[in-house]
């Protein structure tokens, strides 16, 4: 295990060299990129001038205190979330166990019976009570759901009634609306399967065509759109591989293109991820983008590659952990996007998560931790596919697998 | 509030109501347009549930659940919920659609980055069959972010359903003009010719591959038009293109960037999978500039360019002519496989 007290990536005399070079041409993207330097800059320099010796610190406490307060209760300021409430279950659920915070039993259970109040009676979970169903919330309910972990907990699902929401949400070229009468794009697809898997209610018909489909997502720069043409974008790069992970089918992708795509997106002087070519970093990608390399690599080892390393991901690790650690944390609690942004639970969710996947290389046979700052930055390790902690995944697929995948049955399809 | 309590409150609703105008909720920008002032009985989101749920339970299908729907989205414009009821409303009163229209342009105007209003939109358009306001309006929610990923969507979906290709090309031109980094545009670019002529002739290619050129030594450290470079030119071999590895060496001495040294390292990976022939020389230099990446040059992606080194290494180190070793187990009990693999070249 490696403990990085020494040289910071940032404090180094090369990094101003990193700087973007506009090469006389100013436009936009390079006058908005040029801006965001300089806050990171300020950001590093006045972090320079009050620490003699660089100790990034994880503001564990704070987090901490802003996220148990969220889980009651939530200020006007989140009414614009109201139709994605198990969002913020998983958000704050999730960032708990990195945080290796426990949740206290009655707390638990009350998320279990609010969760069960947004379960659909046609199946699936909604954005909220009265709502109608929708794959993204039931990705957020079914996986906070399993954070939780407990018997009640697994209870909720009405797994029968789950599998006929994706049936009917399912379209004949393979893709998912997510909801009825809603659109489709790649983050569908992610969502139906991670369920799907998690729980145990995979059908020999119900992801029929969808790793076509999703692979007619890779374009000409290598990473995914979010529907076929599209550019590539982080959020739905990783949804659509993800996916094909859980399905088996990765190697439909053009795996080399594909890594070339995301590796370019880790930003040299900031040294987080952007989403897209030419766009500016943001904390949330450190999950999205960054996430991706465990998964490729994971591929390409099945694959049989040699060449790849016992020790790293395909990413500078040290310098995510860095722009995550000095720019992305909000002294108050919480995480965000960039210097300058308010902190949000979804950006506390994935910055956090992205410093998880920076930390820790390799699974449980081989693992090799790189933890910038003290040593009590360390979070607990997430598993890459569903992003939650691995002993959660396996203690819920061992839960599902004991009962039976439900019938077939499948609803007349719905086409919105 | 009960359902009991909700449906009085309905009751004459919305005549029955104060009238308001002012800052709309939820509104990222500040109220330039106030189309007309609204009567209100839905303060929070709590109201528009209660005030639904009693709606719902007689599937309501009338004018006022229709005026409560705008309500409602005010609050929350991504309450997809309400959205897929107000369609519903739209259909069975035989709404007027082009008020539709000019309603669901205002609020995208004012949220152009939710899902669920430019998915209305769609939904409308295809109603309506006509999509002769969409790339005009797309245009001028592109003219204040011209990187919008729903309006781009919205776009590409718009030329494909009406084929309405034939002014894309030069839209998209006149996008990299005032932005030659805009990849969103790079992206239609190849769209709109993938859509339409294809790359498939000579003189389409070499006209794309001059334009790239062309903008490459305007701006060489634009990663977006080496992506395009590469992206255009990966299907046929980078190699197989006369001239070309040419042209990026004589750039390489005045328009100089790391985005350039990865071309290279493109091309030259290309000719040793597709060339035969002794590829000593052409490895030695892949190799070369993967180290200058990986320690000087792209360092941020040393791990990546040295994974990329090491690949070609194993792949066409001479004298070895296997290209893959044995797949090794996926489970492994203890790492046994070194990190480096010891084959020596002759160089």
């Amino acid at each position: 295990m490696e403990s990085v007290s020494s040289p910071l990536r940032c404090f180094g005399e090369c990094h101003t060299a990193e700087k973007y070079t506009d090469d006389g041409v100013e436009t936009v993207t390079s006058v908005e990129q040029r801006k965001v330097e300089r806050s990171i800059q300020e950001v590093v320099s006045v972090y320079k001038q009050i620490h003699s010796l660089p100790q990034p610190t994880l503001l564990r406490d704070q987090h901490y205190q802003y996220l148990k307060k969220g889980l009651r209760h939530l200020s006007d300021a989140y009414e614009c979330l109201d139709a994605s409430r198990p969002w913020l279950c998983y958000w704050i659920l999730h960032s708990l166990e990195l945080l290796e915070e426990p949740v206290p039993t009655a707390i638990a259970s009350d998320v279990c019976k609010f969760l069960a109040q947004c379960q659909s009676p046609t199946g699936g979970f909604a954005g909220g009570p009265c709502q109608a169903a929708h794959l993204a919330p039931t990705y957020a309910a079914v996986n906070a759901l399993c954070i939780i972990g407990t018997q009640e907990a697994y209870n909720i699902i009405d797994r029968e009634k789950l599998l006929s929401f994706l049936f009917s949400v399912k379209q004949p070229d393979g893709s998912f609306v997510m909801h009825i009468g809603g659109e489709v794009d790649v983050r569908s697809t992610y969502c139906a399967a991670s369920v799907a898997s998690l729980t145990n209610i995979m059908t020999p018909t119900l992801f029929q065509d969808t790793p076509t489909w999703i692979v007619s997502c890779q374009n000409w720069e290598g990473g995914l759109g979010g529907v076929p043409g599209l550019e590539a974008h982080g959020g739905y790069t990783f949804c659509g591989m993800a996916a094909l992970v859980i399905l088996g089918k990765e190697h439909m992708l053009d795996l080399k293109s594909l890594l070339r795509w995301v590796a370019s997106r880790q930003m040299r002087y900031e040294g987080g991820f952007q989403g897209r070519c030419n766009k500016l970093v943001d904390g949330c990608y450190s999950f999205w983008q960054a996430g991706l390399l465990p998964l490729l690599h994971r591929a390409l080892f099945k694959g049989g590659d040699s060449t790849l390393s016992l020790q790293k991901w395909m990413f500078e690790q040290q310098a995510l952990q860095e722009y995550i650690l000095l720019c992305c944390q909000n002294p108050a609690g919480g995480l965000l996007d960039k210097p300058g942004k308010s902190r949000d639970f979804y950006h506390t969710c994935y910055c956090l998560s992205g410093l998880s996947v920076a930390q820790h290389f390799g699974n449980m046979d081989l693992h090799h931790e790189l933890i910038v700052g003290r040593e009590e930055n360390r979070l607990a390790p997430s598993h890459p596919v569903y992003n939650i902690c691995p002993e959660k995944v396996a203690q819920a697929i061992q839960h599902f697998h004991q009962l039976p995948v439900p019938h077939e049955g499948e609803a007349p399809n719905r086409l919105s | 509030m009960t359902e009991c309590q909700a449906l009085k409150k309905l009751h004459m609703y919305p005549q029955n109501c104060r009238m308001r105008g002012g800052a709309r909720k939820g509104s990222k920008k500040s109220p330039k347009l106030i189309m007309k002032t609204r009567s209100v009985i839905c303060f929070t989101v709590t109201d528009v549930y209660d005030y639904f749920r009693a709606l719902l339970k007689n599937d309501e299908k009338s004018d006022r659940a229709f005026t409560l729907t705008a309500e409602a989205i005010e609050l929350n414009a991504a309450n997809y919920t309400v959205w897929h009821y107000r369609r519903v409303l739209l259909q069975a009163l035989e709404k007027d659609l082009r008020e539709e229209m000019r309603y669901i342009t205002a609020i995208i105007e004012d949220q152009p980055k939710n899902y669920q209003v430019w998915h209305h939109r769609r939904m409308v358009v295809e109603w309506l069959n006509d999509p002769s306001e969409e790339l005009e309006f797309i245009a001028e929610i592109l003219s204040q972010d011209a990187k919008n990923y729903h309006a781009w969507q919205h776009r590409q979906w718009v030329l494909k359903e009406y084929k309405l290709w034939d002014s894309e090309l030069e839209y998209v031109e006149q996008l990299l003009e005032e932005d030659v980094r805009n990849n969103s545009a790079w992206n239609q670019r190849h769209y709109v010719i993938s859509h339409t002529t294809g790359y498939s002739d000579p003189s389409i290619l070499n006209r794309e591959v001059q334009y790239s050129l062309k903008q490459i030594k305007k701006a060489p450290h634009n990663e977006s038009v080496w992506n395009y470079l590469k992206g255009i030119l990966q299907d046929r071999g980078l190699s197989s293109h006369p001239g070309l590895l040419e042209q990026i060496l004589e750039l390489k001495e005045t328009h100089c960037s790391p985005y350039l040294l990865g071309f290279l390292v493109d091309i030259y990976e290309d000719s040793l999978e597709n060339t035969s022939g002794d590829q000593v020389e052409v490895l030695s230099k892949a190799l070369e500039l993967c180290e200058l990446l990986a320690q000087e040059r792209d360092t941020i992606r040393r791990e990546y360019w040295s994974y990329v080194g090491r690949s070609l290494q194993t792949k066409y180190c001479s004298g070895d002519p296997s290209t893959t070793s044995s797949a090794p187990e996926t489970d492994r009990g203890s790492a046994s496989v070194s990190v480096h693999q010891e084959t020596t070249c002759n160089s």
